[in-house]
């Protein structure tokens, strides 16, 4: 009886707040922070639209997460397939009645904001495909009919967004649901062949791209080919961050962001920007930021008592850390150019809503780390 | 309910997958890390200079050109401030309402108001738009007294060319005006210089001496954004003025020539027999060299293009005239050289009327009457053509024209400095079977005789050939830029076998001026201060025929095209020369009674000035 009321006490309010991973929660404070320092100079040093909007975004997605934190785990378990096929539905609704801006249809206007689904889908896919895992005994993970079935939830919002058309996103969506595949035990040497499979046929996937997207990889394999029209991002990318030298340029006085050389720098090249002003150090340290964010997500995930808490949280972990790397990558000229956000540091509400739900769930498994599902 | 023991497996696979994952994640943060040091680090100087590049940008100012002087140090060519008025369309409020303003304060007519308009379309708007380039200062004022209602509208000052002798020295000088594209094309420094609305030298000396004269620019150097707006001024660089270059000429002389061949065509060259300095060179008619500083209007420009008396030609350079008998010095001076006469070798001259006949043709004199038994004085004198046709039938047109090159005929005179120079032709055998592929015909020596013919030359070379034979022969070397430091071994080398025939020939062209008979007698000076030698000419432009003899026309009833050239060479002071000169008036008749008499003129003032150009040089010695 006593250990049961102790049992319930620790699941109580006040013992979830001290449940709560504090290292997680400054880490995620200072990369908000740095990201509202850098929207600030983004914006010339005053603050103007994007600051601002930046700022309430946080502030309140992060309170979101938060709030996120205290429902338990099984809530989101039991979600899973539902929240998947609300999202799927979403991009649906986007092909039709979409916004469309710079070519695409990315946008579905809820009246007080705009939404990108495929940003969300990042997210949700995860979880989707983690209460899939977590119900599946490990000999039938292999089995043809689950490896299909997972597949399939991979491919159909991955081209529901390509058609948009938004081929980073629709990667990366494809990227989450397979890191997933691969916490889940599914045999490395489907992840062997299907690599070679893609490298082989890498000639046919280029012949079928829209001629903007070749240009790209042709520009990230000589970017001097064209250094004012496809290649300028790129060039320019990288004289911004090669110029910032050991220390940076300084606060505010990032001459290329400053004098307006860098393209969108609010959103995908803001790493660019940062690391103009702040050079190798500031750089590095921030890659420091992400990379304890990171480890703490797994250390949850290791800590965590249910299987699904814990694919989550591996997953989770590693899709950010791969969406670090490719944004960085591509701001370095080490990847081709792909739309893809830096996490909380890129201008964009529905990438920043994404990755605090995601946070979020971290936070509750945390939380909850002694609660077993089912 | 999940067995224990599958749960166990599963939770094995996965956090052995993780481990794997993570090692590969430390791999890939190391991989981008060091992608950072390499561009930050390692590469942090080439991306610093590629960024300074994006965000400096340097403005190239007009250079202030440099200025032409003569002898005496006055400005022939300067500066002077041009009331210039700029708008910076994005800087102005209400464009419409201000150039609106700016077209009825300045009176713009509607061809240049739309002209302004379009010029504007084409920039971008924080470029500046030239509206007037050289306002008077009624304007310049009116529009600085409305200031207060024209926002955004700039008065500026601006430095420009300026000609203060107008049309004295512009063949001499030529003209500046805005580069184009062929000027880029051929002239390196222009190209390295240039600037929107820069003036460089289209002609003559400005041209001869851009690099000297376009001095440098001044540099602004600017930040600026991916735009190319000036966001902040970095530093100014200011640049040097170009050289002044001195000139040998005297600017009251050349004033005097410019007055002496007013309404005619032709040339006048003074030159100092020495130094070879050129004292005054004029060509007319002439033309106001300060019309093309701003862009000459086309109406101006085919009113000069179309002008019979072709002013845009520098005559006294590009004029290629028979020298007629004006080469009867050369002519005489190679027949006594090679020894081919003595000064006592006589011909009867029994004048047009009874031509002299050779081989079947008829040479004339140009006297109807005839000279009688003349000898060689005596036919330099009264310029008898049939003691020169048997001179030159006896000398040959090869040994004529080794002589002649001698002097300096049929070869430029000033080498490279004028890219308009012509050469002139001195012809002989070898000349003609190579050019025409036919044999030198005796007939033709005999007219070169008398300086008809194949044989073309210069007023420069006519000066020149003069000057030589005032000095005593001896070579010299002419100049128009006063400290030309060439060095020539051969300058002074005796030109003659024996000076004695030197004087004799200066005797012969003394007669001519100052004795009854003489061809310029009535243009002699008796004062002996001024008393010059001279011996005049008369080319004909076509062949003359009986029916013109029987005529025998008076110069103002022939069609201008038809008449002679008359031309006129000399030195002076006879006792002590010191300046020759070449005259020539297209179209003029004969050269005693045009050309000379404006030599008379010409020494008066000559002579007068060597006085004071003398006081100048030795007063710049003692300044040293």
């Amino acid at each position: 009886m006593y250990q049961y009321t102790r049992f319930n006490n620790k699941n109580g309010f006040f013992q979830k707040f001290g449940n709560l991973d504090y290292i997680l929660l400054s880490c995620l404070l200072i990369l908000g922070f740095i990201s509202l320092a850098t929207m600030y100079s983004t914006d010339g040093g005053e603050i103007l639209f994007h600051t601002r909007s930046h700022f309430i975004k946080f502030v309140v997605f992060f309170s979101m997460m938060l709030v996120i934190s205290f429902i338990n785990i099984k809530f989101w378990f039991s979600l899973g397939y539902l929240s998947y096929a609300v999202i799927l539905g979403m991009l649906i609704w986007t092909i039709n009645f979409g916004i469309t801006a710079s070519g695409s249809k990315r946008w579905i206007d809820l009246y007080f904001l705009n939404i990108q689904p495929s940003e969300l889908m990042k997210i949700f896919i995860i979880l989707c495909l983690a209460k899939y895992f977590h119900r599946m005994k490990s000999q039938h993970v292999n089995s043809f009919y689950s490896i299909c079935f997972s597949l399939i939830i991979i491919f159909v919002p991955m081209s529901l967004v390509i058609i948009q058309p938004d081929l980073g996103t629709s990667l990366l969506i494809a990227i989450s649901g397979i890191v997933v595949l691969w916490f889940a035990g599914l045999n490395h040497k489907y992840f062997f062949y299907s690599c070679l499979l893609s490298i082989i046929s890498l000639p046919i996937i280029i012949s079928f791209l829209k001629p903007y997207q070749k240009l790209r990889v042709l520009t990230f394999l000589n970017p001097d080919r064209d250094p004012l029209g496809a290649g300028y991002q790129i060039i320019q990318s990288k004289i911004a961050v090669g110029s910032g030298g050991f220390t940076g340029k300084g606060f505010l006085k990032g001459t290329q962001s400053y004098l307006e050389f860098l393209p969108e720098k609010h959103t995908d090249f803001i790493f660019t920007l940062f690391s103009e002003e702040f050079g190798f150090i500031g750089s590095v340290l921030l890659l420091l930021i992400y990379s304890i964010i990171i480890y703490r997500v797994i250390r949850i995930g290791a800590l965590s008592r249910s299987y699904f808490a814990k694919l989550f949280c591996y997953s989770f972990g590693t899709s950010i850390f791969i969406y670090v790397v490719i944004n960085m990558s591509m701001v370095l000229g080490l990847l081709p150019i792909v739309g893809s956000p830096l996490p909380i540091m890129s201008y964009g509400g529905s990438s920043m809503l994404a990755t605090m739900i995601g946070f979020g769930i971290v936070m509750s498994a945390k939380t909850h780390s002694q609660q077993s599902i089912a | 309910m999940i067995n224990i023991s599958d749960s166990a497996t599963k939770l094995n696979s996965l956090n052995r997958r993780m481990f794997i994952l993570a090692t590969a994640k430390i791999i890939i943060l190391g991989g981008i890390v060091s992608r950072l040091f390499f561009l930050q680090v390692k590469e942090n100087k080439k991306y610093l200079t590629l960024s300074d590049k994006n965000r400096i940008r340097e403005w190239k100012l007009p250079p202030i050109r440099g200025e032409f002087q003569d002898y005496f140090g006055n400005t022939i060519a300067g500066n002077f401030e041009a009331y210039q008025l700029h708008i910076i369309p994005e800087e102005v409020e209400d464009f419409r309402y201000v150039i609106y303003r700016v077209k009825e304060l300045l009176e713009l007519s509607e061809k240049q108001f739309k002209k302004i308009v379009k010029k504007k379309n084409e920039i971008k708007p924080w470029e500046t738009l030239i509206v007037a380039d050289n306002l008077s200062w009624e304007k310049f004022s009116k529009i600085n007294n409305h200031l207060y209602d024209l926002n955004g509208v700039k008065p500026v000052i601006s430095i420009s060319r300026d000609y203060p002798y107008k049309e004295n020295f512009t063949h001499v000088l030529g003209y500046v005006s805005q580069a184009n594209e062929n000027d880029l094309l051929t002239n390196e420094n222009i190209k390295e210089k240039f600037v929107p609305g820069l003036k460089v030298g289209k002609t003559g000396l400005e041209k001869s001496f851009e690099k000297k004269l376009i001095g440098s620019n001044s540099v602004e150097r600017y930040e600026v954004n991916a735009y190319g707006r000036r966001i902040s001024q970095l530093a100014f660089q200011k640049g040097d003025k170009g050289e002044t270059i001195k000139l040998t000429i005297d600017t009251k002389i050349q004033e005097l020539t410019n007055e002496l061949l007013k309404e005619k065509a032709g040339s006048i060259c003074v030159m100092d027999i020495y130094t070879g300095a050129i004292i005054a060179m004029h060509s007319s008619p002439s033309f106001d060299p300060n019309s093309f500083v701003f862009g000459i209007s086309q109406d101006e420009w085919q009113l000069i293009r179309n002008n019979p008396m072709k002013p845009l030609v520098n005559k006294s350079l590009s004029g290629n005239y028979s020298p007629g008998s004006t080469l009867k010095p050369i002519v005489a001076l190679s027949a006594l050289e090679n020894e081919i006469i003595s000064p006592d070798f006589t011909v009867q001259c029994k004048g047009h009327k009874n031509p002299l006949e050779l081989y079947g043709q008829t040479y004339h004199c140009w006297k109807k009457e005839g000279h009688g038994f003349v000898n060689l004085r005596e036919a330099m004198k009264q310029s008898c053509d049939t003691y020169f046709y048997e001179v030159a039938r006896r000398l040959g047109v090869d040994r004529l024209s080794v002589t002649a090159k001698k002097f300096g005929l049929g070869q430029k005179v000033f080498k490279d400095i004028f890219d308009n120079e012509k050469k002139g032709l001195v012809p002989n055998t070898e000349w003609k079977k190579n050019a025409l592929g036919r044999n030198w015909v005796l007939g033709e020596t005999i007219i070169t005789g008398i300086g008809q013919g194949f044989i073309q030359t210069t007023p420069i070379q006519l000066c020149l050939m003069t000057a030589q034979i005032a000095n005593g022969g001896y070579k010299i070397y002419p100049k128009i830029v006063a400290n030309d430091n060439n060095q020539y071994a051969d300058k002074f080398t005796p030109l003659y076998k024996k000076s004695r025939n030197i004087k004799i020939i200066q005797d012969a062209m003394f007669s001519s001026t100052n004795e009854v008979r003489g061809t310029s007698y009535r243009s002699r000076l008796d004062d002996p201060k001024y008393k010059f030698a001279g011996k005049t000419g008369t080319s004909q432009v076509k062949k003359i025929t009986e029916r013109d003899r029987e005529l025998d026309l008076k110069t103002f009833q022939i069609p201008y095209e038809e008449r002679d050239h008359a031309l006129f060479v000399a030195f002076g002071p006879y006792k002590n020369p010191r300046y020759a000169l070449s005259i020539i008036i297209e179209h003029g008749g004969s050269g005693g009674t045009v050309a000379a008499p404006l030599a008379k003129e010409l020494f008066k003032m000559i002579v007068d000035r060597h006085e004071i150009r003398k006081n100048y040089d030795n007063k710049k010695y003692l300044d040293i």
